[in-house]
């Protein structure tokens, strides 16, 4: 009853902070100096003063704020972004549903990565405090936390792909013999196209939350509890790996809802450097061609997504903890 | 309000002495105050270290690579890489510094408002937090870019307005324990005004903390310029910019190794240089994390 309630209090805040995100998307295009469609008319040397009414009309853009905003709130309402600016003038949405499953592919595989790594990785150095290990791992953790994801990417490129040659460097798939191969070896192929840019995305979280896990385990392994359990005389493993380390991790659910934003945001980086025809690539060219109502679509979704991965993280959390989970009140 | 000041100020100032004594004891802190230190002597006599002009095209020593007469080899103009890298200096720690300054000053007042009066003023300005965290800054940055120049003074200002959230959230927290303190009630009940608790009781107690995240901030604000500069829509050339060396580093991947190497390798060291020093402040500043050595 309490995880229900809890539950519930959850998805009414879900609310507000949805029309919040579909609000600030709709100012950052509107207040912006110069609005959209002049940016888009500048660039055509024909444009007559008449014409650029006349688009103005088309898009709405003649019609108070207030009204845009509601029009185009509608619109999202039944999933209508809109028509691209670009010459094929196609649907928003269907732009970004064609995008879409790549980058999220992309994301799950560099979070299951960075637990694979992260989590041993943290829990081993808490456990040898001090230890060569602990020293190793801080020093290369502080180390992939600084470097710049981009350049990383570049050095692998030029490493495994350049030098070696053992790893391809751009696209999803083969240009050559693609349509050849057989269900397996397409997958394969995949999969060696999707190595680098996968430890690249990856690389980042995984030094932050490998950061996470050693000190939230330290902190836990200070406890009274983890004393008694000691004194009680129980294996030492069994005390990290029982008491210890399921509290421990507790707390990594919400680390992980918040990386989400993260990651998604450095899909636009690796994406763009990887040729990977995804939502990061989308943005990032309709940036350059100042196609406003891709560029809102995009922002929208995306927002929306990562609004929904830090609910599942909360939810997540909330059928973890015992606290949440059988109401008992707890100071904050 | 002069005693205002001078005792905003002298409350300030004993807590950065004991600060800097704790610090100095603290080797990783240390280390990271040297390379920010360096950096900014980098940066700010750039002019005199720099062995050419970084904006000096000479199309007879086009992407040579590191020699004697260029230590970090040229670009595809022929300009100096190692000068263009000291130049670089000065647009990264500007954009970083000022970029964390603008995020610093919204959150510390978004963050003290909602945690000194509570109720509904906290209750929105948090729902404003949560809103600005859904996005991924990235693509919040991008879009507004769109709209206008990509100038340092442009990147600067998006860069800090989106990145306060962290800040508002640590100032709430400090405001909420420290608002119910004993001292803080003594002020009250003597009848002190609330500019007063604020100012001379409240935020001079906070400061530590909003020290640690502005510091790391710095680290994180380069990383986003200097990836927005990648992506070239940052600090546009000819202007030299880390991340925007990087950009030719990616055009001339396989016959041009140096200039993909050095400009990531500037980034990596500066963003550790602050991190470190962050993550030695907060040490510092955190008794819990300074007795644990001892205990372990």
């Amino acid at each position: 009853m309490a995880l229900f309630l809890y539950l519930f209090k959850k998805i009414l805040t879900l609310g507000p902070t949805f029309l919040g995100i579909t609000l600030i998307s709709f100012m950052v295009m509107h207040l912006a100096p110069g609005e959209p469609m002049s940016l888009q008319a500048d660039f055509n040397p024909k444009m007559t003063p008449e014409m650029r009414e006349r688009l103005r009309a088309q898009y709405g853009l003649d019609r108070p704020l207030h009204i845009q905003y509601w029009q185009w709130l509608k619109g999202l309402a039944v999933l209508d972004l809109g028509r691209s600016f670009s010459p094929d003038r196609r649907p928003v949405l269907d732009k970004i549903k064609e995008r879409l499953p790549v980058t999220l592919l992309i994301n799950f595989l560099a979070i299951g990565l960075i637990l694979v790594i992260a989590v041993p990785l943290g829990v081993v150095a808490a456990v040898r405090h001090n230890s060569i290990f602990d020293q190793v791992s801080t020093v290369f953790v502080f180390v992939a936390y600084a470097a710049p994801a981009f350049w990383v990417a570049l050095l692998l490129m030029l490493y495994f792909g350049v030098h070696l040659g053992w790893l391809p460097i751009s696209g999803l798939h083969s240009l050559m013999g693609y349509e050849q191969m057989s269900g397996w070896e397409r997958l394969l192929d995949w999969c060696h196209h999707l190595i680098l840019p996968v430890l690249v995305s990856g690389l980042g979280g995984l030094a932050g939350l490998s950061r996470y896990t050693r000190s939230s385990m330290l902190e836990v392994l200070r406890q009274d509890y983890i004393t008694t359990a000691r004194a009680k005389g129980l294996p030492e493993r069994r005390v990290i790996y029982r008491h210890a380390l399921r509290n421990a991790l507790l707390p990594l659910i919400t680390i992980l809802g918040l990386s989400i934003p993260g990651l998604i945001g450095g899909s636009v980086i690796f994406e763009s450097i990887f040729a990977i025809p995804g939502v990061g690539q989308l943005m990032w060219t309709s940036v350059m061609a100042r196609d406003y109502p891709l560029l809102m679509g995009n922002l929208v979704i995306v927002s929306i997504l990562t609004l929904l991965g830090n609910q599942l993280a909360d939810i997540g959390y909330a059928l973890a903890d015992p606290r949440i989970r059988t109401g008992v009140q707890v100071e904050d | 309000m002069p005693w205002q000041t001078r005792e905003f100020v002298q409350a300030f100032r004993w807590r950065i002495e004991e600060l800097s004594g704790r610090l100095a004891n603290n080797s990783l802190a240390v280390a990271g105050l040297l390379i920010v230190g360096l950096l900014c002597v980098v940066a700010i006599s750039a002019s005199w270290l720099a062995p050419y002009d970084p904006q000096a095209i000479d199309t007879w020593h086009i992407l040579e690579p590191p020699s004697r007469a260029h230590l970090l080899g040229t670009d595809p103009l022929g300009r100096d890489c190692l000068s263009r890298l000291i130049y670089g200096a000065r647009i990264s720690l500007l954009v970083g510094i000022v970029a964390v300054g603008i995020a610093t000053v919204i959150g510390t007042i978004l963050g003290a408002l909602g945690g000194f009066y509570g109720k509904w003023i906290d209750g929105l300005i948090m729902r404003f937090v949560d809103i600005m965290l859904c996005f991924p800054t990235i693509f919040l940055i991008m879009a507004v870019i769109a709209f206008l120049e990509p100038s340092i003074l442009n990147i600067m200002a998006v860069i800090g307005l989106t990145s306060w959230m962290g800040v508002a959230r640590l100032v709430r927290a400090e405001f909420l324990s420290l608002r119910q303190r004993d001292f803080v009630l003594a002020a009250r009940i003597s009848g002190a005004s609330n500019t007063r608790i604020v100012f001379s009781h409240i935020l001079p107690n906070a400061v530590a903390p909003i020290l640690v995240a502005t510091t790391l901030g710095v680290g994180g604000a380069i990383l986003t310029e200097s990836a927005l500069s990648f992506l070239g829509i940052g600090v546009q050339p000819p202007t030299p910019s880390w991340g925007n060396m990087l950009t030719e580093g990616k055009d001339n991947l396989e016959i041009a190794w140096w200039l993909s190497m050095f400009p990531g390798m500037a980034i990596l060291v500066t963003v550790l240089g602050y991190n470190l020093l962050g993550e030695g402040l907060r040490d510092a500043l955190d008794p819990r994390m300074r007795d644990s050595g001892k205990n372990n």
